[in-house]
Protein backbone atom coordinates (compact mmCIF):
# COMPACT_ATOMS: atom_id res chain seq x y z
CA UNK A 1 0.00 0.00 0.00
CA UNK A 2 2.72 2.18 0.71
CA UNK A 3 4.17 1.95 -1.98
CA UNK A 4 1.06 2.62 -3.90
CA UNK A 5 1.14 6.00 -2.67
CA UNK A 6 4.63 6.62 -3.68
CA UNK A 7 3.81 5.83 -7.01
CA UNK A 8 0.71 7.77 -7.00
CA UNK A 9 2.87 11.01 -5.72
CA UNK A 10 5.81 9.98 -8.19
CA UNK A 11 3.23 10.40 -11.09
CA UNK A 12 1.29 13.15 -10.35
CA UNK A 13 4.43 15.07 -9.90
CA UNK A 14 5.48 13.82 -13.90
CA UNK A 15 2.26 14.74 -14.75
CA UNK A 16 2.28 18.61 -13.45
CA UNK A 17 5.99 18.90 -14.43
CA UNK A 18 6.20 17.06 -17.65
CA UNK A 19 5.87 19.79 -20.00
CA UNK A 20 6.56 20.28 -23.58
CA UNK A 21 5.36 16.68 -24.56
CA UNK A 22 6.99 13.26 -25.98
CA UNK A 23 9.63 12.49 -24.35
CA UNK A 24 9.24 15.36 -21.88
CA UNK A 25 8.87 12.21 -19.18
CA UNK A 26 11.93 10.71 -19.44
CA UNK A 27 13.76 12.62 -17.25
CA UNK A 28 11.38 11.93 -14.41
CA UNK A 29 11.23 8.25 -14.88
CA UNK A 30 14.58 8.20 -14.98
CA UNK A 31 14.78 10.30 -12.34
CA UNK A 32 12.82 7.28 -10.56
CA UNK A 33 15.12 4.66 -11.57
CA UNK A 34 17.93 5.56 -9.48
CA UNK A 35 15.61 6.61 -6.62
CA UNK A 36 13.60 3.69 -6.16
CA UNK A 37 15.03 0.92 -7.60
CA UNK A 38 11.81 -0.54 -9.32
CA UNK A 39 13.61 -1.04 -12.46
CA UNK A 40 16.80 -1.19 -14.05
CA UNK A 41 18.40 1.02 -16.47
CA UNK A 42 18.41 -1.71 -19.38
CA UNK A 43 14.77 -1.88 -17.81
CA UNK A 44 14.05 2.02 -18.69
CA UNK A 45 15.52 1.63 -21.98
CA UNK A 46 13.34 -1.32 -22.93
CA UNK A 47 10.49 0.56 -21.72
CA UNK A 48 10.67 3.54 -24.03
CA UNK A 49 11.07 0.72 -26.99
CA UNK A 50 8.33 -1.08 -26.19
CA UNK A 51 6.41 2.75 -25.50
CA UNK A 52 7.16 4.00 -28.78
CA UNK A 53 6.62 0.78 -30.44
CA UNK A 54 3.01 0.40 -29.23
CA UNK A 55 -0.24 2.05 -29.81
CA UNK A 56 -1.05 5.14 -27.63
CA UNK A 57 0.59 8.63 -26.46
CA UNK A 58 4.46 7.53 -25.20
CA UNK A 59 4.42 8.99 -21.90
CA UNK A 60 1.15 6.86 -20.93
CA UNK A 61 2.85 3.41 -22.28
CA UNK A 62 6.00 4.54 -19.99
CA UNK A 63 3.70 5.22 -16.96
CA UNK A 64 2.02 2.17 -17.31
CA UNK A 65 4.95 0.52 -17.57
CA UNK A 66 7.19 1.82 -14.71
CA UNK A 67 4.00 1.03 -12.53
CA UNK A 68 3.99 -2.42 -13.81
CA UNK A 69 7.28 -3.09 -13.09
CA UNK A 70 7.28 -1.04 -9.48
CA UNK A 71 3.89 -2.78 -8.46
CA UNK A 72 1.73 -5.23 -10.85
CA UNK A 73 -1.60 -4.53 -12.39
CA UNK A 74 -2.62 -2.30 -8.95
CA UNK A 75 1.10 0.09 -9.76
CA UNK A 76 0.13 0.68 -13.43
CA UNK A 77 -3.13 1.81 -12.94
CA UNK A 78 -2.08 3.98 -10.08
CA UNK A 79 0.39 5.36 -11.97
CA UNK A 80 -1.10 5.89 -15.34
CA UNK A 81 -4.42 7.22 -13.64
CA UNK A 82 -1.99 9.60 -11.40
CA UNK A 83 -0.17 10.87 -14.61
CA UNK A 84 -3.10 12.23 -15.70
CA UNK A 85 -4.65 13.73 -12.96
CA UNK A 86 -3.06 17.39 -12.82
CA UNK A 87 -3.40 17.44 -16.56
CA UNK A 88 -7.51 16.70 -16.07
CA UNK A 89 -7.66 19.48 -12.59
CA UNK A 90 -5.45 22.03 -15.27
CA UNK A 91 -7.58 21.24 -18.00
CA UNK A 92 -11.11 22.08 -16.18
CA UNK A 93 -9.55 25.05 -14.33
CA UNK A 94 -8.67 26.75 -17.55
CA UNK A 95 -11.34 25.62 -19.86
CA UNK A 96 -13.44 28.69 -19.24
CA UNK A 97 -10.43 31.32 -19.90
CA UNK A 98 -8.83 28.74 -22.70
CA UNK A 99 -7.89 31.65 -25.21
CA UNK A 100 -6.94 33.93 -22.98
CA UNK A 101 -4.24 31.40 -21.43
CA UNK A 102 -2.54 30.29 -24.09
CA UNK A 103 -1.67 33.75 -25.25
CA UNK A 104 -1.08 35.06 -21.99
CA UNK A 105 2.10 36.85 -21.70
CA UNK A 106 3.35 34.60 -18.71
CA UNK A 107 2.45 31.85 -19.75
CA UNK A 108 4.56 32.55 -23.16
CA UNK A 109 7.46 33.60 -21.48
CA UNK A 110 7.73 30.33 -19.52
CA UNK A 111 7.42 27.89 -22.47
CA UNK A 112 9.86 29.91 -23.88
CA UNK A 113 12.41 29.02 -20.85
CA UNK A 114 10.75 25.65 -20.60
CA UNK A 115 11.19 24.71 -24.15
CA UNK A 116 14.87 24.63 -24.19
CA UNK A 117 15.55 23.16 -20.95
CA UNK A 118 13.18 20.22 -21.39
CA UNK A 119 15.37 19.90 -24.44
CA UNK A 120 18.36 20.01 -22.26
CA UNK A 121 16.63 17.37 -19.68
CA UNK A 122 15.81 14.83 -22.26
CA UNK A 123 19.39 15.06 -23.42
CA UNK A 124 20.83 14.17 -19.68
CA UNK A 125 18.20 11.25 -19.54
CA UNK A 126 18.98 9.88 -22.91
CA UNK A 127 22.77 9.76 -21.96
CA UNK A 128 21.20 7.12 -18.89
CA UNK A 129 20.19 5.25 -21.92
CA UNK A 130 23.70 5.22 -23.73
CA UNK A 131 25.27 4.28 -20.46
CA UNK A 132 23.88 1.47 -20.49
CA UNK A 133 23.78 0.80 -24.42
CA UNK A 134 27.04 1.80 -25.65
CA UNK A 135 28.93 0.03 -22.55
CA UNK A 136 29.73 -3.00 -21.26
CA UNK A 137 28.02 -3.46 -17.84
CA UNK A 138 27.29 0.60 -17.89
CA UNK A 139 30.94 1.08 -16.65
CA UNK A 140 31.91 4.58 -18.39
CA UNK A 141 35.31 4.15 -19.66
CA UNK A 142 36.98 3.47 -23.13
CA UNK A 143 37.95 0.24 -22.59
CA UNK A 144 34.22 -0.86 -22.14
CA UNK A 145 32.75 0.74 -25.00
CA UNK A 146 30.80 -2.06 -26.35
CA UNK A 147 31.86 -1.75 -29.91
CA UNK A 148 29.56 -3.73 -31.68
CA UNK A 149 26.95 -1.48 -30.09
CA UNK A 150 28.70 1.53 -30.74
CA UNK A 151 28.78 0.47 -34.83
CA UNK A 152 25.11 -0.40 -34.71
CA UNK A 153 24.61 3.31 -33.06
CA UNK A 154 26.78 4.80 -35.60
CA UNK A 155 24.48 3.39 -38.69
CA UNK A 156 21.13 3.51 -37.07
CA UNK A 157 22.15 7.68 -35.76
CA UNK A 158 22.96 8.42 -39.58
CA UNK A 159 19.75 6.01 -40.51
CA UNK A 160 17.49 8.56 -38.06
CA UNK A 161 19.09 12.30 -39.41
CA UNK A 162 18.65 10.94 -43.43
CA UNK A 163 15.44 12.99 -44.40
CA UNK A 164 14.34 10.44 -46.64
CA UNK A 165 14.73 7.66 -43.65
CA UNK A 166 13.50 10.07 -41.08
CA UNK A 167 9.93 9.85 -41.43
CA UNK A 168 9.86 6.37 -40.72
CA UNK A 169 8.02 4.93 -37.80
CA UNK A 170 10.16 4.53 -34.81
CA UNK A 171 9.17 0.69 -34.56
CA UNK A 172 11.15 0.31 -37.80
CA UNK A 173 14.30 1.73 -36.38
CA UNK A 174 13.40 -0.15 -33.33
CA UNK A 175 12.57 -3.73 -35.06
CA UNK A 176 15.86 -2.92 -37.12
CA UNK A 177 18.03 -3.10 -33.88
CA UNK A 178 16.29 -5.93 -32.75
CA UNK A 179 17.51 -8.07 -35.55
CA UNK A 180 21.07 -6.81 -35.60
CA UNK A 181 21.18 -7.55 -31.65
CA UNK A 182 20.41 -11.40 -32.70
CA UNK A 183 22.36 -11.26 -35.75
CA UNK A 184 25.38 -9.71 -34.21
CA UNK A 185 24.81 -11.63 -31.09
CA UNK A 186 25.28 -8.24 -28.58
CA UNK B 1 -24.73 8.87 -20.35
CA UNK B 2 -24.76 8.26 -23.76
CA UNK B 3 -22.52 10.61 -25.04
CA UNK B 4 -20.18 10.05 -22.12
CA UNK B 5 -20.01 6.63 -23.65
CA UNK B 6 -19.45 8.20 -27.17
CA UNK B 7 -16.94 10.28 -25.80
CA UNK B 8 -15.00 7.12 -24.15
CA UNK B 9 -15.25 4.75 -27.25
CA UNK B 10 -13.83 7.20 -29.64
CA UNK B 11 -10.85 8.05 -27.16
CA UNK B 12 -10.79 4.45 -27.08
CA UNK B 13 -10.62 4.56 -30.50
CA UNK B 14 -8.35 7.13 -31.22
CA UNK B 15 -5.58 5.99 -28.25
CA UNK B 16 -5.59 2.60 -29.43
CA UNK B 17 -4.91 3.04 -32.82
CA UNK B 18 -2.12 6.01 -32.42
CA UNK B 19 1.26 5.01 -32.85
CA UNK B 20 3.84 7.29 -30.55
CA UNK B 21 1.37 10.19 -29.72
CA UNK B 22 1.94 13.65 -30.12
CA UNK B 23 1.40 15.24 -33.42
CA UNK B 24 1.03 11.27 -34.92
CA UNK B 25 -2.44 11.60 -32.99
CA UNK B 26 -3.61 14.43 -35.29
CA UNK B 27 -4.80 12.84 -38.18
CA UNK B 28 -6.71 10.18 -35.91
CA UNK B 29 -8.12 13.09 -33.99
CA UNK B 30 -9.29 14.92 -37.10
CA UNK B 31 -11.02 11.96 -38.79
CA UNK B 32 -12.92 10.71 -35.52
CA UNK B 33 -13.68 13.97 -33.88
CA UNK B 34 -13.84 15.97 -37.11
CA UNK B 35 -15.05 14.06 -39.21
CA UNK B 36 -17.16 11.24 -38.12
CA UNK B 37 -18.55 12.77 -35.09
CA UNK B 38 -18.34 16.25 -36.21
CA UNK B 39 -18.01 17.09 -32.56
CA UNK B 40 -15.62 19.54 -33.23
CA UNK B 41 -14.18 21.83 -35.84
CA UNK B 42 -11.15 21.51 -37.62
CA UNK B 43 -9.80 25.37 -36.52
CA UNK B 44 -10.95 23.68 -32.83
CA UNK B 45 -8.91 20.68 -32.75
CA UNK B 46 -6.43 22.75 -33.96
CA UNK B 47 -6.44 24.99 -31.20
CA UNK B 48 -7.11 22.54 -28.65
CA UNK B 49 -3.88 20.74 -29.53
CA UNK B 50 -2.25 23.76 -29.17
CA UNK B 51 -3.37 24.49 -25.65
CA UNK B 52 -2.61 20.71 -25.10
CA UNK B 53 0.77 21.90 -25.54
CA UNK B 54 1.13 24.20 -22.85
CA UNK B 55 -0.98 22.74 -20.08
CA UNK B 56 1.20 19.85 -18.15
CA UNK B 57 1.49 16.69 -19.29
CA UNK B 58 1.00 14.40 -21.94
CA UNK B 59 -0.35 16.28 -24.96
CA UNK B 60 -2.52 13.64 -26.39
CA UNK B 61 -4.06 13.46 -23.07
CA UNK B 62 -4.77 16.89 -22.63
CA UNK B 63 -6.39 17.45 -26.29
CA UNK B 64 -8.10 14.32 -24.84
CA UNK B 65 -9.62 16.29 -21.75
CA UNK B 66 -10.27 19.48 -23.59
CA UNK B 67 -12.50 18.15 -26.18
CA UNK B 68 -14.49 15.92 -23.41
CA UNK B 69 -14.78 19.10 -21.38
CA UNK B 70 -16.66 21.06 -24.49
CA UNK B 71 -18.58 18.66 -24.90
CA UNK B 72 -20.01 17.52 -21.44
CA UNK B 73 -18.14 19.54 -19.05
CA UNK B 74 -16.23 17.43 -15.48
CA UNK B 75 -17.58 14.13 -16.58
CA UNK B 76 -16.83 14.40 -20.56
CA UNK B 77 -12.86 15.28 -19.64
CA UNK B 78 -13.10 12.52 -17.39
CA UNK B 79 -14.69 10.22 -20.02
CA UNK B 80 -12.40 11.09 -22.56
CA UNK B 81 -9.13 11.21 -20.62
CA UNK B 82 -9.92 7.78 -19.36
CA UNK B 83 -10.89 6.65 -22.85
CA UNK B 84 -7.52 7.74 -24.58
CA UNK B 85 -5.27 5.94 -21.67
CA UNK B 86 -7.81 2.84 -21.75
CA UNK B 87 -5.58 0.69 -24.76
CA UNK B 88 -2.53 1.98 -23.37
CA UNK B 89 -2.85 0.58 -19.76
CA UNK B 90 -4.58 -2.66 -21.49
CA UNK B 91 -1.93 -3.21 -24.06
CA UNK B 92 1.56 -2.07 -22.12
CA UNK B 93 0.00 -4.62 -18.93
CA UNK B 94 -0.25 -7.62 -21.19
CA UNK B 95 3.29 -6.78 -22.60
CA UNK B 96 5.21 -6.37 -20.09
CA UNK B 97 3.44 -9.52 -18.40
CA UNK B 98 4.78 -11.33 -21.59
CA UNK B 99 8.30 -9.71 -21.52
CA UNK B 100 8.80 -10.95 -18.03
CA UNK B 101 8.26 -14.58 -18.92
CA UNK B 102 10.56 -14.35 -22.24
CA UNK B 103 13.52 -12.52 -20.44
CA UNK B 104 15.92 -15.03 -19.69
CA UNK B 105 15.99 -16.30 -23.54
CA UNK B 106 18.98 -15.49 -25.31
CA UNK B 107 18.19 -14.47 -28.46
CA UNK B 108 15.04 -12.39 -26.57
CA UNK B 109 18.71 -10.40 -24.48
CA UNK B 110 20.39 -10.06 -27.58
CA UNK B 111 17.56 -8.37 -29.12
CA UNK B 112 17.02 -6.25 -26.77
CA UNK B 113 20.27 -5.18 -26.13
CA UNK B 114 20.12 -3.89 -29.78
CA UNK B 115 16.63 -2.45 -29.41
CA UNK B 116 18.35 -0.59 -26.89
CA UNK B 117 21.18 0.85 -29.35
CA UNK B 118 18.10 1.79 -31.37
CA UNK B 119 16.23 3.41 -28.59
CA UNK B 120 19.81 5.88 -28.04
CA UNK B 121 19.54 6.90 -31.84
CA UNK B 122 15.79 7.82 -31.88
CA UNK B 123 16.58 9.45 -28.56
CA UNK B 124 19.31 11.28 -30.38
CA UNK B 125 17.03 12.68 -32.80
CA UNK B 126 14.65 13.62 -30.64
CA UNK B 127 17.18 16.12 -29.35
CA UNK B 128 18.44 17.21 -32.30
CA UNK B 129 14.66 18.04 -33.48
CA UNK B 130 13.82 19.74 -30.02
CA UNK B 131 16.91 21.40 -30.58
CA UNK B 132 15.96 23.22 -33.68
CA UNK B 133 12.06 23.69 -32.53
CA UNK B 134 12.71 24.63 -29.25
CA UNK B 135 15.82 27.17 -29.11
CA UNK B 136 14.85 29.72 -31.36
CA UNK B 137 17.00 32.62 -30.04
CA UNK B 138 20.54 32.92 -28.32
CA UNK B 139 19.36 33.36 -24.93
CA UNK B 140 17.73 30.27 -24.95
CA UNK B 141 20.60 28.45 -24.79
CA UNK B 142 21.05 29.53 -21.28
CA UNK B 143 17.96 27.60 -19.69
CA UNK B 144 18.85 24.50 -22.10
CA UNK B 145 22.62 24.50 -21.43
CA UNK B 146 21.89 24.85 -17.31
CA UNK B 147 19.46 22.52 -17.04
CA UNK B 148 21.57 20.11 -18.89
CA UNK B 149 24.17 20.86 -15.99
CA UNK B 150 21.66 20.90 -13.10
CA UNK B 151 20.55 17.85 -14.37
CA UNK B 152 24.14 16.27 -14.59
CA UNK B 153 24.45 17.71 -10.73
CA UNK B 154 21.85 15.58 -9.82
CA UNK B 155 19.48 18.20 -9.99
CA UNK B 156 15.29 16.85 -10.03
CA UNK B 157 13.87 18.19 -13.11
CA UNK B 158 11.16 19.60 -10.91
CA UNK B 159 13.35 21.71 -9.30
CA UNK B 160 14.83 22.85 -13.05
CA UNK B 161 11.22 23.34 -14.08
CA UNK B 162 10.48 25.81 -10.69
CA UNK B 163 13.75 27.75 -11.75
CA UNK B 164 12.34 28.22 -15.38
CA UNK B 165 9.18 29.78 -14.21
CA UNK B 166 10.39 31.57 -11.63
CA UNK B 167 13.26 33.12 -14.18
CA UNK B 168 10.68 33.68 -16.98
CA UNK B 169 9.14 36.52 -14.85
CA UNK B 170 11.96 38.27 -15.02
CA UNK B 171 11.78 38.25 -19.09
CA UNK B 172 11.46 41.84 -19.98
CA UNK B 173 8.76 42.02 -22.83
CA UNK B 174 6.71 39.19 -24.32
CA UNK B 175 8.40 36.18 -26.21
CA UNK B 176 7.66 34.59 -28.91
CA UNK B 177 9.55 31.57 -28.72
CA UNK B 178 7.05 28.75 -30.83
CA UNK B 179 4.97 28.33 -33.51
Amino acid sequence: MGELLTICLEFFKTGLFALGGGLATLPFLSQMQQTYGWFSAEELANMIAVGESTPGPIGVNMATYVGYSASGVAGALTATLSLVLPSLIVVCLIAGVLDKFQKNRYVENAFSVIRPAVTGLIAVAGLTVVKIALFVDGQVAFAALDWKAVALFVVLSAAVMIPKLKKLHPVVFILAGAVMGVVLGM
Amino acid sequence: MKILWELYRSFFVIGGLTFGGGYAMLPMLQRELVDNKKWVTNDDLLNYFAIGQCTPGVIAVNTATLVGYRMRKVPGAIAGTLGVISPSIIIITVIAAVLENFMDILWVQQAFAGIRVAVCALILSSVVKLCKSNIKHKWQLIPAVGALALSLLGASPVIVVALCIVGSLFLGRKVKSHG
